[in-house]
């Protein structure tokens, strides 16, 4: 076997009908299925408090369900404790141990998993290899920076091979540049080496950068599983449809549906969008900030509207346009020519962009 | 791949209590020797004599057949040693076996008695039984450690704790010692307390004894004396008030006043771990008695007859306070450093003047520390045996009652048995209404963000008055140690004034002969057995600490808050009372240790416990949990993360347990003096021996040189920590989610 390299042997991870009850009777996940392809980079995503880091936990072995079964590729690991799991996990604050050296901690899996002294040493060096960091080898965690002490516990989880790679918000203590960079480079060995990975994150921007799936979380229960473009063109409601990305939710009304297509009245405005299954009546039309369309004075074919506020944030100008309707956030590229406050405008939507949801 | 655990076919960990088990059944003698750390017995007729017999050895020459039952819960696990953990017969059987085991080890061990049956059911059961047994021994104690441990590992087996046998194991030991130490000696003072004189129960006895009236007596408020219990209760709460007091005057001018010489005043939190409880006594005599200095000078001034005027619950108060302030200080420093900073600063720029932010947002913030503070002051006062003795005079306490009712003339162990109950009362009810008054308001303030900003300072009107007090009590304590080291030098205090190197000599001789040094002075015995005994017991009660620490602090399980509990409760259990119930429990089979070491030793272990448990909490939280959930899920299992990442972490914390139940077990008086024996006793029975004696002298001249034993091992502490530098601690939040 070539010690040089670390090879990944994903598996698959499967929740059925998983719960998870705290003391008496907090529900922290409710009745959860979800079937993890091997080799995916799938991302659980939510506002905190939502259950993630919970179901994260549970792969891990560090919570135990209290109802269900948690399947890693064909085992049945539902009462194993964490010790026992073929996981490894990257923490929030990446939990190096401070009195160990940088290869004693990458080396510190490898110890007990009956690997020899040198074998040991060669393939945490792969690791560290892995990340660009043999030379740090004998530092203490304390003399790295934040980026490097991040790499450094993503080394010690991959030098183990796990099944499944999971990650715990490893971004949230990293600066905005940073973050981009490191990012990056975790998708990178993931594809790489094919790994199946868990991610953590509350951060939908992250999300959509690095997943191939993205689980959307709330109240305990999935939302909605999808690829980054199904959930940013078809939220399945108002509140993944807002979550992802930022929508405008705007009432609207299902005047009739023929193959596929629905009318729908806004105010007075007449549109015709994939009706998505919906029937007539009271429905929620949600549009980017980017899909709308803010033209300069009023004109008869679109909604008649007014700008209330103008922000300019360097690349973009941002708006809150009021309609009869409500108010609406857009967002527009042209800084030349901003437009003011007090102006009166007309509004389209994009062709593609604004999807039908159930009423709110 | 990973092995996992629980489908191995090879347990070590059974194998290895297995054995233990065999080897304390065939190969160690079954009951107590006496002297546990000695070896003679393996010349003197081991393995036949009966006295040494290992069990096995026993039966087999048809002696103490009770001993027999034990043999197939010893062979029971070999049953299932083949099988995988998860098998459910695999942990019936080391349930079974390991319950049953212990349950009649225990059954046997108060069945059979020193004078044959335990109980006289039994003897008309099976009629007498010519026979009796002594207290258990290596063997016994080994046997029983296996069958614990066996049915810790069934329980685990079953699922408990997921599994975990190291956590199962240690919650199990710690339960069963914490009971056999703490619950059980208090439970047999309870039944203690209702023995009537020719060995019946009675209510009436108990009552009797109870509503006494000089427990409960009145007298003092139409010019007699008060029962004991009052004369307790008063002096416990004015001291506990005052000392909060002044313990707040300190932490207020060392965080927030102008103050330049702060380390000064850190200095002082070292003073009460050092001094031994009754050498302020003795400094108060040798300022106020009799003979005292400033009794005489102000008798010569006014031209009156010097009186015992200190002799009484003045002077006691005097010493505790001056004691027991520094305990309030150490309580209150970090709570009032505790208070974040910017909490005040917001109250400030929301137009609070200095005194508005003191009184509305300070002040409540400190509440708990507070309320700590005076617990342990009235605790302290409570449990105080030293000062009472050497200053009590005629002024009746409860812990120098119960002291007498053993040790005097009357010898009346229920008599001790019930004020010792009273005095727990005291203490369970202050611990309970501490707790009640807190309620579960949160005052937690530091929340783990980084927290820039000063603390303001008091208000003028404020900081006169404290600063004044906080000067005041300095320059009395520093008079007072003086006095100590000063009148360790004098000849005969108030007669013979002259300067002598005596009373040093009389204690501390040594003299070089052929063959090595002989240890002539009069102090070497005990202060030599005082080492001895704390050096043993130091790292025990580390261990039993930080064990009880990590338990609560890193685990969860069913039962939790009680054990939180049953461990803190032995805080609020005065030593006292520890000192009577340890003599009623543990003079008769089948725990047999008064007069040994040994007890002295289990006593400081059970004392001290809970300060290795609040110092081991206090530095295990420092730690973030991620730590060990990393060990974990790199496949270590939890005794492996406690080796490797909680205890090299956790190196200072272990330090300054280790030197503080050892500086704790050499200032101890309360318990140890009924514990202490001719063969083992220690340096603070041997000078109160020497106060009662009226040989001041050698006290004053014993208490400083302890003193500075113990300065000098704090000393070396504050080096050794202070060199164990590791890496930053990580103290992040965890994340939401």
């Amino acid at each position: 076997m070539a010690m040089e390299t670390v090879k990944g042997r994903a598996a698959s991870v499967s929740f059925r009908n998983v719960s998870k009850i705290y003391g008496r009777d907090v529900l922290a996940v409710d009745d959860v299925s979800i079937d993890i392809a091997p080799g995916k980079l799938v991302t659980l995503l939510g506002p905190s408090g939502c259950g993630k880091t919970t179901m994260l936990r549970m792969i891990a072995g560090l919570e135990m369900a209290s109802k269900g079964q948690i399947m890693i590729g064909d085992k049945d690991v539902t009462t194993l404790p964490a010790t026992d799991r073929d996981v490894s996990m990257v923490f929030q604050s990446y939990a190096l141990f401070p009195h160990m050296s940088v290869i004693e901690n990458v080396s510190y899996g490898l110890k007990f998993s009956g690997f020899g002294k040198g074998e040991t040493r060669d393939r945490a060096m792969a690791g560290l290899g892995l990340v660009g960091l043999t030379q740090l080898a004998e530092r203490l965690p304390s003399e790295l920076s934040g980026g490097q002490q991040q790499r450094v516990a993503v080394a010690r989880a991959l030098v183990l091979e796990p099944q499944v790679l999971l990650f715990d918000e490893p971004l949230s203590n990293l600066d905005a540049k940073l973050r981009r960079q490191v990012r990056e480079e975790i998708r990178d060995i993931q594809q790489k080496l094919g790994l199946t990975v868990v991610y953590v994150t509350h951060d939908q921007e992250e999300a959509l950068a690095v997943s191939d799936e993205i689980v959307v979380m709330r109240n305990a229960s999935i939302a909605q599983v999808g690829t980054p473009q199904d959930l940013y063109e078809a939220p399945v409601d108002a509140f993944v449809a807002d979550f992802i990305g930022e929508a405008n939710l705007i009432p609207c009304r299902i005047e009739a549906v023929e193959d596929g297509t629905a009318l729908i009245s806004v105010g007075g405005f007449r549109h015709r969008v994939p009706a998505r299954g919906l029937p007539p009546g009271p429905a929620t039309l949600a549009v980017r900030p980017s899909r709308v369309r803010v033209q300069k004075g009023l004109d008869q074919d679109g909604v008649p509207a007014r700008i209330a506020k103008a922000t300019y944030v360097g690349s973009r100008m941002e708006y809150t346009v009021t309609a009869d309707f409500g108010s609406l956030f857009a967002v527009l590229d042209d800084v030349e020519e901003p437009l003011a406050p007090g102006e009166d405008v007309t509004l389209h939507f994009a062709a593609s962009g604004p999807v039908l949801i159930p009423a709110a | 791949m990973r092995t996992v655990t629980s489908e191995r076919t090879t347990h070590p960990v059974l194998i290895f209590w297995m054995l233990a088990g065999w080897v304390g059944y065939l190969i160690l003698p079954w009951y107590g020797i006496e002297r546990f750390y000695e070896f003679d017995w393996l010349t003197d007729g081991y393995p036949l004599d009966t006295d040494y017999a290992p069990a096995a050895f026993l039966i087999g020459q048809g002696e103490k057949l009770w001993l027999a039952p034990m043999v197939p819960a010893l062979l029971a696990p070999l049953a299932v040693l083949g099988r995988r953990k998860t098998d459910p017969l695999f942990a019936r059987v080391l349930i079974v076996a390991g319950a049953g085991g212990f349950a009649w080890l225990i059954a046997q061990g108060f069945g059979v008695g020193l004078r044959g049956w335990g109980f006289s059911w039994l003897e008309a059961l099976f009629g007498p039984l010519g026979d009796r047994q002594f207290g258990m021994g290596y063997g016994a104690m080994l046997v029983a450690s296996s069958f614990l441990f066996l049915f810790t590992q069934g329980i685990a087996a079953r699922g408990a704790v997921n599994g975990d046998v190291f956590v199962v194991s240690a919650i199990g030991g710690v339960i069963t010692v914490v009971s056999i130490f703490v619950f059980f000696p208090i439970v047999r003072m309870l039944i203690s307390a209702f023995v009537t004189q020719d060995g019946g129960y009675s209510v009436a006895v108990f009552l009797s004894k109870f509503f006494n009236d000089r427990l409960w007596g009145l007298g003092c408020l139409s010019g007699g004396r008060c029962g004991a219990a009052w004369n307790s209760l008063f002096l416990a709460i004015v001291v506990g008030l005052i000392t909060t007091v002044l313990g707040l005057v300190f932490a207020l001018v060392l965080t927030r006043s102008g103050f330049r010489h702060k380390n000064a005043l850190r200095a002082l939190t070292v003073l009460p771990i050092i001094t031994p409880p009754f050498v302020i006594g003795l400094a108060i005599i040798l300022l106020f008695g009799l003979s005292g200095s400033v009794t005489v000078f102000v008798a010569d001034l006014l031209g009156i007859q010097p009186t015992r005027w200190v002799y009484g619950m003045k002077g006691i108060m005097i010493a505790q306070i001056l004691a027991f302030t520094p305990i309030a200080f150490l309580v209150l420093i970090g709570v009032v450093e505790g208070v974040s900073p910017s909490m005040e600063e917001a109250a400030q720029t929301l137009r609070a003047s200095r005194w508005q932010v003191f009184r509305t947002v300070s002040l409540p913030l400190m509440r708990p520390g507070l309320a700590n503070a005076f617990l342990l002051g009235f605790i302290e006062s409570m449990a105080d045996f030293g000062n009472p003795l050497v200053l009590g005079g005629n002024f009746d306490v409860l812990s120098t009652e119960i002291f007498f009712a053993i040790v005097g003339a009357q010898y009346d162990q229920g008599r001790a048995a019930v004020l010792a109950i009273v005095l727990l009362g005291f203490t369970l009810g202050a611990f309970y209404a501490q707790r009640f008054w807190l309620g579960k308001k949160s005052y937690t303030t530091v929340s783990g963000k980084g927290d820039a900003g000063v603390h303001p300072q008091m208000p003028a009107g404020l900081a006169i008055p404290v600063l004044a007090l906080a000067a005041l009590w300095s320059a009395f304590t520093a008079t007072i140690y003086v006095m100590i080291v000063y009148g360790s030098f004098v000849e005969l205090w108030g007669v013979r004034n002259t300067l002598t190197f005596k009373h040093y000599l009389t204690a501390f001789s040594v003299r070089l002969e052929e063959g090595g040094i002989r240890w002539t002075g009069s102090a070497w015995d005990s202060f030599w057995t005082t080492i001895q005994i704390a050096t043993i017991a130091a790292p025990l009660t580390a261990a039993v600490g930080l064990i009880t620490a990590y338990l609560l602090t890193r685990q969860n399980f069913a039962g939790k808050n009680s054990f939180e509990f049953g461990t803190m409760l032995s805080f609020a259990i005065p030593g006292t009372v520890i000192g009577v119930s340890y003599i009623l429990a543990f003079n008769v089979p089948p725990i047999e240790i008064t007069g040994t070491g040994i007890i002295l030793v289990v006593s400081f272990i059970f004392r001290n416990m809970p300060v290795g448990v609040r110092a081991g909490i206090a530095s295990m939280t420092q730690l973030d949990k991620s730590l060990d959930e990393s060990s974990l899920t790199l496949g270590a299992n939890s005794w492996q993360t406690f080796r490797l990442v909680i205890l090299p972490l956790l190196r200072p914390a272990i330090l300054a347990a280790l030197v503080y139940s050892f500086v704790r077990a050499m200032t101890a008086i309360s318990a140890v003096i009924f514990l202490v024996s001719a063969r083992y006793d220690m340096a603070t029975s041997y000078i109160i021996g020497r106060v009662e004696n009226n040989d001041y002298g050698l006290a004053i001249a014993y208490s400083t040189a302890l003193i500075f034993v113990m300065l000098a091992a704090v000393g070396m502490l504050q080096i050794a920590v202070g060199r164990t530098r590791i890496g930053r601690r990580l103290s992040h939040e965890t994340g939401g989610g």
